[in-house]
């Protein structure tokens, strides 16, 4: 029998995962990236992974992690694969380390770890500040190592456009085009895995990377894949904002003793070091004396919210407040957040070492995504997910660096499903028709972009979008917005239709791949706004002063959206959570659990 | 303030056969701008300065943080890379053009890929058995990791190869970049079993021995990475390899 063929879709931590174990088990892989992988999102993660190892004598464990992931998330999160990866999360350690990525070190030699969010152990390995960057390349290295071998082809510079679904709605390929010649073209699998991460640009500027549109979840959503928790989407409390993007500032900074406040006084306009600290305010420290600076991200976020638009307290009237690191000796910065310290100097040009640094909270995470089983696979067969992409690990907000490990993890269980799958598929019967009809419906609506005739750049549209999902689809929720919202979402697809590219070359042209992910970023936004809408109770990020209290009764449920092509809308279902391990219980970050 | 604006002087080329020429765009200014913000306003309004309606720009990027290693270009001549490139930092008008040693593709974004293809060339990787669960890696002291950690920062931007005299089709030289990846992966204790290989890789025409020490390299790169160190360290290491093959023939 031949090799089984898997198709992995993004580059990233979960994708790597997953071509590493599909090589390692003999399968080959065709790796489809829209940039070259050692480029991918994942290079962004700054300040660990987590995992129980236990190597600070606190008496940590991994059901200690399980369920400080399940009380992070709100209890939204399915139980049992959640503890399978807090519980393979110390051998994701040992197996990075093993491949060389150059964790911090204690002076014993073995791995250091810090303290993160919504914790009170120090279960976080980081490779001074920017470890996703180390894990990524360290991945790498190994892909790179199996592509010389020839078990791994990669199709670098190739956006994935679609699945090719036979007539009995199997996963037979994808359809995908080459973004310097513009060919369109079709390749076969016996499964694919799509690991294309987060969908940062739905909202205009997050922390996300370039390539974070969400438009290959859309494109699946709108064949006929379940997306689920859509409305769950994690706004970071502390950014630099930018003209481009938000930058993030590593929860890491707090972790290393880190400290949020504000003068206590509207408009101090004292140099933040000469004031005393009798006219500081320390917020998170005050209302949440346990975890203090170290709060989960969306109550950070929501007290940085209070401060700055109920107190009026933000720095110079303006939505900012200080991280102030000042207090600890340089050397020690140095050595641990060096690379975040330095991105702050480059882009602001202050040194936060000597600064306090001015931060406001900006979009970062999405915690919904394509549904999958416990085994990663979707409602279509042949189709897994792994990744931000899928919405499996962090329930109703995701804890810090608990991504980098949902992605390997992810990466590594979608991985070995697939070729199982895969060894158990019959062959296509009803011929190769479903190639061809795919590429054409491909083509045709590429053709259909280059050559429309109208007045509405796309550019100037997604920026709306940015703007509108921004406001009301993040922090705090309001029934009334969010019904506005999807209304301007449908008048924003109806100006779709009229979209004009400036640019209708056939080489390299980066308008029209761009349209295709607006288009897809709209659908995508309507679940979105709408999933937020029904949701009337208030869960880990999903905020409504309206509906202030979580509401088991009701919403202990999964959000399950699909798309209705005939009404070109989403329909929403509700599915139970398994919550067979640990009994919901209040979320409170004012005392120890 | 507002009626500040900013001028760009943008080398475009439509195809990696045909002719380049420039175009001009002025832009209002506004504080923090950087030149991928900027791209992304003329992507927005893709109008010369004399009012001529063009394409947007084609040019690499993703993370916008210096840490994907995409948007690397010429800009004012200098090889860098154009997200952390802020404005008003800049002489004016902002020159932009695709690096000058790669294949271009379109516009300002070139062709890296040899610096993948090196990379395998010199088996930038840990030979693990498998990813099984081993128990941990080998232990390491402070000093070991804080040495190794500054290479492992390489974000494969090829400022460095792009600035190299010595970096072009005719020497074929491997660049310095490819060189501090082999002397992090020869000091790793697990890395070390394909020392030889790494080596040898580096031995012969477009080698190590290319290099001609004009020190460009370390000083354009942009994550401070210790490269000439590494280019002397690495090429003792040759030598003394190479050295010993002769008496071992």
């Amino acid at each position: 029998m031949a090799a089984p063929k898997i198709i992995v879709i993004g580059g990233g931590l979960a994708g790597l995962s997953a071509v590493i174990k599909i090589a390692e088990m003999g399968g080959n892989v065709d790796l489809f990236s829209i940039v070259p992988v050692k480029r991918s999102h994942s290079v962004c993660a700054q300040g660990g992974i987590n995992a129980a190892k236990n190597l600070k004598g606190e008496g940590d464990s991994t059901w200690q992690h399980f369920d400080d992931t399940v009380y992070g998330g709100d209890f939204l999160a399915n139980q049992p694969p959640v503890k399978d990866m807090c519980e393979a999360a110390p051998g994701i350690i040992d197996l990075l380390d093993r491949m060389g990525v150059p964790f911090n070190r204690t002076p014993e030699g073995l791995l250091d770890f810090r303290r993160f969010g919504g914790t009170l152990y120090n279960r976080t390995a980081f490779a001074g500040a920017t470890t996703g960057q180390q894990l990524l390349y360290a991945l790498d290295e190994q892909v790179r190592r199996y592509e010389s071998e020839g078990k791994v082809k990669k199709y670098e510079h190739w956006e994935f456009l679609s699945a090719v679904l036979d007539g009995n709605r199997v996963c037979r390929g994808i359809c995908a085009i080459d973004l310097r010649s513009m060919e369109v073209r079709t390749f076969p699998a016996d499964a694919i895995i799509i690991a294309t991460g987060g969908n940062g640009a739905i909202f205009g500027k997050s922390t996300n990377s370039v390539v974070c549109t969400g438009s290959a979840q859309s494109a699946l959503y709108q064949q006929g894949c379940y997306y689920a928790n859509g409305e769950f989407i994690q706004v970071h409390p502390t950014c630099i904002p930018g003209e481009d993007k938000l930058r993030l500032m590593s929860e890491s900074a707090r972790g290393e003793g880190g400290r949020v406040w504000v003068p206590k006084t509207a408009g101090d306009k004292r140099d933040p070091k000469s004031i005393p600290e009798k006219d500081r305010w320390y917020f998170l420290e005050e209302w949440y004396p346990k975890y203090g600076n170290l709060v989960p991200r969306d109550i950070a976020t929501r007290a940085i919210f209070k401060v700055v638009f109920e107190h009026n307290l933000g720095i110079d009237g303006k939505p900012m407040v200080y991280l102030d690191l000042t207090h600890i000796d340089r050397k020690i910065l140095d050595r641990k957040l060096e690379g975040i310290l330095e991105i702050y100097e480059k882009f602001v040009g202050d040194d936060p070492r000597d600064t306090p640094m001015k931060i406001f909270p900006g979009m970062h995470y999405t915690m919904g995504g394509l549904w999958i089983d416990f085994k990663q696979a979707t409602n279509i067969p042949g189709i897994f997910a792994a990744g931000e992409c899928e919405y499996q690990y962090h329930g109703a907000n995701r804890l810090g660096a608990n991504s980098l490990v949902s992605c390997i993890f992810g990466g590594s269980i979608a991985g070995p499903n697939a070729v199982k799958y895969a060894r158990g598929l019959q062959a296509l019967s009803d011929g190769n028709g479903c190639f061809e009809a795919e590429k054409k419906k491909q083509e045709e609506s590429n053709a259909l972009l280059i050559n429309n005739q109208g007045n509405e750049n796309p550019f100037k549209l997604w920026r709306e979008l940015g703007e509108l999902m921004t406001k009301d689809c993040t922090v705090i929720r309001y029934n009334k917005n969010l019904q506005q919202t999807d209304a301007k979402l449908v008048e924003m697809l109806e100006r779709f239709r009229k979209v004009n590219l400036s640019d209708r070359t056939q080489w390299a042209n980066t308008s029209v791949v761009f349209t295709r992910q607006l288009y897809n970023m709209l659908q995508l936004s309507r679940v979105i706004a709408q999933g937020a809408r029904m949701r009337d109770e208030s869960r880990g990020a999903h905020y409504k002063p309206d509906f202030p209290d979580r509401d088991d009764k009701n919403w202990l449920k999964t959000t399950k959206a699909y798309f209705a092509p005939d009404a070109d809308e989403p329909k929403f279902e509700f599915e139970p959570v398994d919550i067979s391990l640990i009994p919901p219980r209040p979320r409170k970050y004012d005392a120890a659990k | 303030m507002s009626t500040k604006s900013v001028l760009f002087k943008i080398k475009r080329q439509a195809t990696p056969t045909s002719k380049p020429y420039w175009e001009e765009f002025e832009l209002a200014h506004h504080p923090g701008m950087n030149v991928i913000s900027s791209l992304m306003e003329i992507a927005a309004n893709p109008v010369t300065r004399d009012g001529k309606q063009t394409t947007p720009i084609t040019y690499d990027s993703n993370c916008l943080e210096e840490v994907c290693g995409s948007c690397a270009m010429l800009v004012n001549g200098r090889a860098r890379m154009a997200c952390s490139a802020l404005i008003d930092n800049l002489e004016q008008p902002v020159k932009l053009e695709p690096f000058s040693k790669f294949p271009v593709i379109r516009d300002l974004a070139v062709d890296r890929s040899v610096i993948f293809e090196n990379l395998k060339a010199v088996k930038a990787w840990v030979p693990i058995d498998g990813t099984y669960d081993l128990g941990p890696g080998p232990r390491l002291t402070q000093q070991e990791q804080e040495a190794a950690y500054p290479l492992s920062r390489c974000i494969s931007c090829c400022c460095c190869m792009e600035v190299c005299p010595q970096f072009d089709e005719d020497t074929g030289f491997v660049g310095a970049a490819t060189i501090a990846q082999v002397r992090l992966f020869n000091t790793h204790p697990t890395g070390q079993a394909l020392k030889r290989d790494r080596l040898a890789a580096l031995m012969g025409d477009g080698g190590i021995q290319e290099c001609g020490y004009a020190q460009n390299c370390v000083e354009i790169c942009p994550k401070d990475i210790p490269l000439t160190k590494s280019i002397s360290e690495v090429g003792g290491a040759v030598m003394k390899q190479a050295i010993g093959d002769l008496f071992r023939r």
